[in-house]
């Protein structure tokens, strides 16, 4: 039991990461129909940036946090900009195309800048909490904390505010979101800072648990798109579920089953959602 | 124009070990070959259906595993492990596609990363068979052929253009047939070419058989060639970069996936000194293709050509390409 308890904890902590970087790539399908390939790669870099601020620049852990996410939100809308705007009426495939670029560009640059080997993230928050027989670092309770807080203030924006308002309606119709006066332009850049930002959140938030490298993003991209795909495309709700479910299964499906095999799971899982519903969970009539 | 390209680009791959013995200058351009027969592959589901398969790189493994796990285990010669090695990666890739090509566009591209990356998991860790990590070494190259010795540099070279000349033609012949020409159709519109009768699902599981079947082949080829194998061959980066080739050479062409291949391994080579960096150049071309040069050099230079004779008998710029390449 205690074992069991342990795992929900570790699915918690890494559901929360899960969630965060999910979120961010659903909110780019949902508002634009582009599948973001190079998602994973934002949130390498983000873990990078965070990583520079507290080794080279020693700002601190939170200032470096921050600084991750002004720069990747930057990134993201140079990438809307100079990438995905280009190409918003070629062909799905060109689209995944250059986003194979643009990662193939950004593990490198970060190889380049900070050499291939994995590194370990210092982080201030280091200490070991016990509560009831449970272990925890004082990091991991800060991941499910932050990404709390991060999720409730995205929703906040999303739902109560006249700009989040923008994005959703792009999201349920771009052309009429136009004709109704929205800069669909500007909504597009500003999801695409929304989504790395949130990634270089969750990225500089798990560096610390996990170690980073410049090829992370590879591993993280397709589970985030296993999430959206459990999640139904382009549902924010339904990526932070799909989020937990995916980190629950394999926490539990690593100690319970395989150690191996758990990094199969998300894939499996989505292997069989396409094969039973070709057109995924909870498929968006697009 | 075109039967002179070919023409010329035979005599060279040709001549190349008389002119340049060299065996670093040689090795190198025959694992390009062999990477330009998987880019083929490639090319014959993403360019003849417009599909992205993004597992392409795990069928490569399917190929080398099969032919080094049957050489080394079995105990099998290379020429009928060379063809189980296809026959399981065309198999699989029966089953995939069966699934994966219900799905369209965006999901068929999740579909096969998720099944590629799976495939990747089971051969790092089902070591007992695969080797794990380590991968399989010492595999043995193909068997003598009267007095030449397949574990000579020049042999080897030949062996695999022969290949690549066979791979090339299968794909210029399925281009030119009936079949080919459903594919095109397929790619061009197919909405159309349903309302027109053809069996979309079935032609785009053809399709994607004849693209597995090649990646399994090169990945047959490459396992005996060079020796060792592992399970990096198999991953989406691998995918990735074919990929790159195949953008640059042009899609849906049949010289492109050779002139990709060539062109970026030869500049790879030229960088030396900063080749494992050279995506930091290769990644925004690649973006800059894709953006303003969707048609990569192939396709460019058929529609320059076009536009210098407009009388070609050429009407679109995917049978601008329609190869006499199998005249090589």
């Amino acid at each position: 039991m205690h074992l069991f308890f342990q795992e929900l904890l570790n699915g918690l902590v890494v559901g929360s990461i899960y969630a965060l970087v999910a979120l961010g790539l659903a909110l780019i399908y949902g508002t634009m129909g582009v599948p973001n390939f190079a998602h994973g790669h934002l949130y390498m870099l983000g873990a990078y940036v965070a990583f520079a601020g507290v080794t080279i620049a020693h700002i601190g852990y939170w200032p470096s946090m921050l600084a991750a996410i002004v720069v990747l939100a930057l990134v993201g809308v140079l990438l809307e900009r100079l990438v995905f705007r280009p190409l918003r009426n070629a062909p799905e495939v060109n689209t995944i195309i250059a986003a194979v670029g643009v990662l193939f560009f950004l593990q490198q640059f970060a190889q380049l800048l900070f050499g291939g080997d994995y590194r370990v993230f210092p982080t201030p928050y280091d200490k070991v909490v016990h509560f009831g027989g449970l272990v925890a670092t004082q990091q991991q309770l800060i991941v499910i904390v932050a990404a709390a807080v991060l999720m409730i203030i995205l929703f906040w924006f999303l739902k109560r505010t006249l700009t989040g308002a923008t994005i959703e309606a792009v999201a349920q119709n771009r052309a009429g979101a136009a004709l109704v006066g929205i800069d669909t332009d500007r909504v597009s850049m500003m999801v695409f800072a929304i989504s790395a930002g949130l990634a270089a959140a969750a990225a500089t938030l798990i560096a610390s648990i996990n170690l980073i490298s410049p090829s992370m993003g590879f591993s993280v991209i397709l589970k985030a798109f296993a999430i959206i795909v459990l999640g139904g495309m382009g549902s924010v709700p339904g990526a932070i579920l799909g989020a937990f479910i995916l980190a629950f299964a394999e926490s539990f499906g690593g100690t319970y089953i395989s150690t191996s095999y758990q990094d199969a799971i998300a894939f499996a899982v989505l292997v069989i959602i396409l094969t039973v519903r070709p057109t995924g969970l909870f498929a968006k009539g697009t | 124009m075109r039967r002179a390209f070919w023409i010329a680009a035979a005599l060279v791959a040709v001549g190349v070990p008389l002119l340049h013995p060299n065996s670093y200058v040689l090795d190198v351009i025959a694992k390009a070959y062999i990477t330009a027969i998987a880019v083929y592959g490639l090319n014959v589901i993403l360019g003849y259906t417009g599909l992205l398969n993004l597992g392409h790189a795990a069928f490569f493994a399917i190929g080398a595993y099969g032919v080094a796990l049957l050489e080394k285990n079995a105990g099998w010669p290379f020429w009928p492990a060379l063809l189980a090695g296809c026959l399981g990666s065309v198999v699989l890739g029966f089953f995939v596609g069966i699934i994966s090509l219900r799905t369209r566009g965006n999901y068929f591209a999740i579909f096969t990363a998720a099944i590629g990356v799976m495939i990747s998991i089971v051969l790092t860790n089902a070591d007992k068979i695969t080797g794990g990590n380590v991968g399989i070494v010492a595999i043995p190259p193909p068997p003598n052929i009267g007095p030449v010795s397949f574990a000579d540099d020049i042999p080897k070279y030949y062996l695999v253009l022969a290949i690549l000349v066979f791979a090339v033609a299968v794909c210029a012949l399925v281009r030119n047939s009936l079949v080919g020409r459903t594919f095109v159709a397929i790619a061009d519109n197919e909405d159309l070419a349903r309302a027109t009768g053809v069996d979309v699902p079935r032609t785009k599981l053809v399709a994607f058989m004849l693209s597995t079947f090649l990646a399994g082949l090169a990945g047959g080829v490459y396992a005996a060639y060079v020796g060792f194998l592992g399970p990096d061959q198999s991953g989406l980066d691998v995918t990735f970069q074919q990929l790159l080739f195949l953008v640059v050479g042009g899609i849906g062409t049949i010289s492109g996936p050779l002139l990709g291949t060539l062109l970026l391994e030869g500049v790879s080579q030229w960088l030396q000194g900063v080749q494992q960096y050279r995506f930091i150049i290769f990644g925004p071309l690649l973006v800059v293709l894709v953006i303003f040069f969707p048609h990569g050099i192939a396709g460019g230079l058929a529609r320059l050509q076009r536009r210098i004779a407009p009388r070609g008998p050429t009407p679109s710029a995917r049978t601008a390409n329609a190869p006499e390449a199998a005249a090589s």
